[in-house]
């Protein structure tokens, strides 16, 4: 069964679906902090090698697959708080542009942390490995992971939204992205909201490293690192400034992602990534303030 | 007079630039190549500085130019025999075409300026994050082509055989070229309007600054400068793309912003700092001797080191070293307390 234009396929529909909801995820991940602090953080992506590498710990010592997905969310929430309290806290207050560069630091801090303690060389994460096995839908071999993402995203987005309309903290958050301070002369307390953000951030970055990590067993200190890259690049397209956007514009880009490198004929794949880039470079021209926004607001200054 | 006071904002820089030279000629030939690096670094800087720092508009663009820099005159300095053997599908053009040193250096910075002007075209109307993610995907494009495309250089190799024709006075002289051209852009009536948009577009806008000229014209600067500096660093050692990407991005960006991302000033004392740290981290993995105690650690400790220091500045001193000042000669008090005088006698 194909799809009648090009030479698109259902399975490969279906792994652009699940790269669509991981990148979703990651992006959520990304917006939620950037909604409350205003900071764009790019060493989102060492959240993501952090578990990774602890997964692949975990087939190491021959943990069973659930412990070793624990011990992935222990680190990566670890690792997502310490950075908040170490970083973000103090700065705060800056402009934008000097948080970004932190946060560049940041990320360039703990690759080379993870170069230095665990080597140059791939280590395996290949506990969840046989999810990549194809199920038969209806005629079509679906990889097992393409299910399992598209149904862990659409889960965890319902869960969040459900935490985001329906809990205190979600309103308070809310309410802190819309005008933080504001907010905070109405009573929401600023660092217990900013920790709530960062520590949904940490568990979504955790939830995209599993993901990501059957999809791409080999982990090394670049593990996610363009992954969030395109991420960042989908989060703007979107437009950084609302959660829905935001999350559309990152599963947008993971689609498209997705698609592209199982359409394009196999001498253009390597020219993936400029093929990408230049559709952000030109919807960024066309709107500017995002695909999924309405008409422009107030100019930002970063 | 105001002249006068204004010269060190351009000599500071410029003996900071000398020291660092007569330093490097003074150590040993091992350690030379660190002052080296260090030295096309500051150029790097600088043509990051002269958009970025007067503009306010964060670009992650500016290491594509320095690459196309860098293609552009290693293609043209290799040795055609070379170019035969390890680029078998170069274009004929770039295959059979051989410049000199100075020449290919010029003609990178002429190629450096003609790709940032055709990209800044339409992408200088963005500003903010927009305008960031925009550039990162220039980045990301010119990477990528570089990388796969073997019609236009060496693809996933590196430039093997490329004459290493970058001295200590090569490189200095080049820092100085890209100093003094920052240093007279920012003074002109283009560098200030430029300015003015950084401080309030709006008000720019209404005085009759047209943002996307003024941007341009900086961008496209600034990428001729990137091209030169790109020049420099292939003909000093044997560069592939991935070297031409995101971590000398995050670096040089750094740089800037340590500095202080404001002045000129601060674009050089960043570069020649951290990169003096990087380099002294980086030298001690072969033990250093320090005030006769030998320092030996172990191997990723300077990058380690690097971004610990980073991330301390920026929390400690968000608006760089320098606080984004240029260094004046004190002002003469008399006539503020004249003034002071006469107002309280009236």
């Amino acid at each position: 069964m194909t799809l009648a234009f090009l030479n698109l396929t259902w399975p490969t529909f279906a792994d652009g679906l699940a790269l669509g909801g991981i990148y979703a995820l990651m992006a959520v991940g990304i917006g939620l902090v950037f909604g409350v602090l205003r900071l764009v953080n790019f060493a989102y992506g060492q959240l993501l090698m952090a578990g990774a590498y602890a997964l692949a710990y975990g087939a190491t010592w021959n943990l069973p697959t659930w412990e070793s997905i624990l011990l992935c969310f222990g680190v990566v929430l670890v690792l997502s708080l310490l950075m908040e309290v170490l970083v973000f806290r103090p700065l705060r207050l800056h402009s934008p542009a000097t948080m970004l560069v932190a946060t560049f630091a940041v990320a360039f801090l703990l690759q080379n942390i993870a170069l230095l303690k665990f080597g140059a060389l791939p280590r395996s994460a290949g506990s969840l490995a046989l999810l990549n096995a194809p199920w038969d839908i209806f005629g079509a071999e679906i990889r097992k992971i393409a299910v399992v993402s598209v149904a862990t995203a659409a889960g965890c987005l319902v869960i969040l939204q459900m935490l985001l309309k329906l809990t205190p903290l979600g309103l308070h958050m809310r309410a802190a992205s819309m005008d933080f301070r504001t907010a905070r002369l109405l009573g929401v307390r600023a660092n217990r909201v900013i920790t709530g953000a960062v520590i949904l951030s940490g568990l979504l970055a955790a939830v995209s490293a599993v993901m990501l990590s059957v999809q791409d067993i080999n982990v090394t200190s670049t593990f996610g690192l363009q992954d969030t890259i395109v991420v960042l690049a989908g989060v703007v397209l979107g437009g950084l400034n609302r959660l829905i956007p935001a999350t559309l514009g990152g599963f947008a880009i993971g689609f498209a992602t997705g698609i592209l490198g199982g359409v394009l004929p196999s001498n253009q794949v390597q020219y993936l990534q400029s093929f990408v880039f230049a559709a952000v470079i030109v919807v960024l021209l066309v709107r500017p303030n995002g695909l999924f926004t309405r008409a422009a607001g107030a100019v930002e200054r970063v | 007079m105001n002249q006068l006071r204004r010269l060190p904002e351009l000599l500071g820089p410029a003996l900071l630039i000398l020291a660092t030279a007569w330093l490097g000629l003074e150590v040993s030939s091992y350690l030379e190549a660190y002052f080296l690096d260090t030295l096309v670094k500051v150029a790097i800087v600088v043509a990051l500085y002269l958009f970025i720092g007067n503009s306010g508009v964060l670009s992650f663009g500016q290491i594509s130019f320095v690459a196309l820099g860098a293609w552009t005159a290693g293609l043209l300095t290799m040795p055609e025999s070379q170019k035969r053997l390890e680029m078998p599908g170069l274009w004929h053009f770039l295959l059979t075409t051989n410049v000199g040193n100075a020449a290919s250096l010029a003609l990178a910075a002429v190629v450096g300026g003609i790709a940032a002007l055709v990209v800044g075209l339409p992408l200088m109307r963005l500003s903010g994050l927009a305008a960031g993610i925009a550039t990162f995907s220039v980045l990301e494009i010119t990477n990528n082509v570089l990388t796969f495309d073997g019609k236009i250089g060496p693809g996933v190799n590196n430039f093997s055989s490329v004459p290493a024709t970058t001295g200590i006075w090569q490189a200095a002289v080049a820092c100085l070229i890209c100093i003094a051209v920052a240093y007279v852009y920012q003074r002109t009536r283009f560098g200030r309007m430029l300015r003015a948009t950084r401080e309030d577009p709006a008000a720019a806008a209404a005085a009759g600054i047209s943002i996307n000229r003024q941007r341009l014209l900086a961008f496209t600067l600034s990428g001729a400068l990137a091209g030169f500096a790109g020049g420099l660093y292939v003909h000093l050692q044997p560069l592939a793309s991935g070297g031409l990407y995101l971590d000398l991005t995050f670096i040089t960006l750094a740089m800037l912003v340590v500095g202080g991302s404001g002045s000129l000033l601060g674009a050089v004392v960043g570069a020649l700092a951290l990169n003096g740290i990087f380099s002294f981290f980086s030298a001690a993995t072969n033990t250093v001797v320090v005030f006769g105690w030998h320092l030996k650690v172990p191997s990723g400790t300077a990058e380690i080191v690097l971004g610990v220091l980073m991330a301390v500045v920026l929390i400690l001193r968000p608006s760089g070293i320098t606080g984004g000042r240029e260094l004046f000669l004190p002002r003469r008090r008399r006539p503020v307390a004249d003034l002071e005088k006469a107002r309280a006698t009236t």
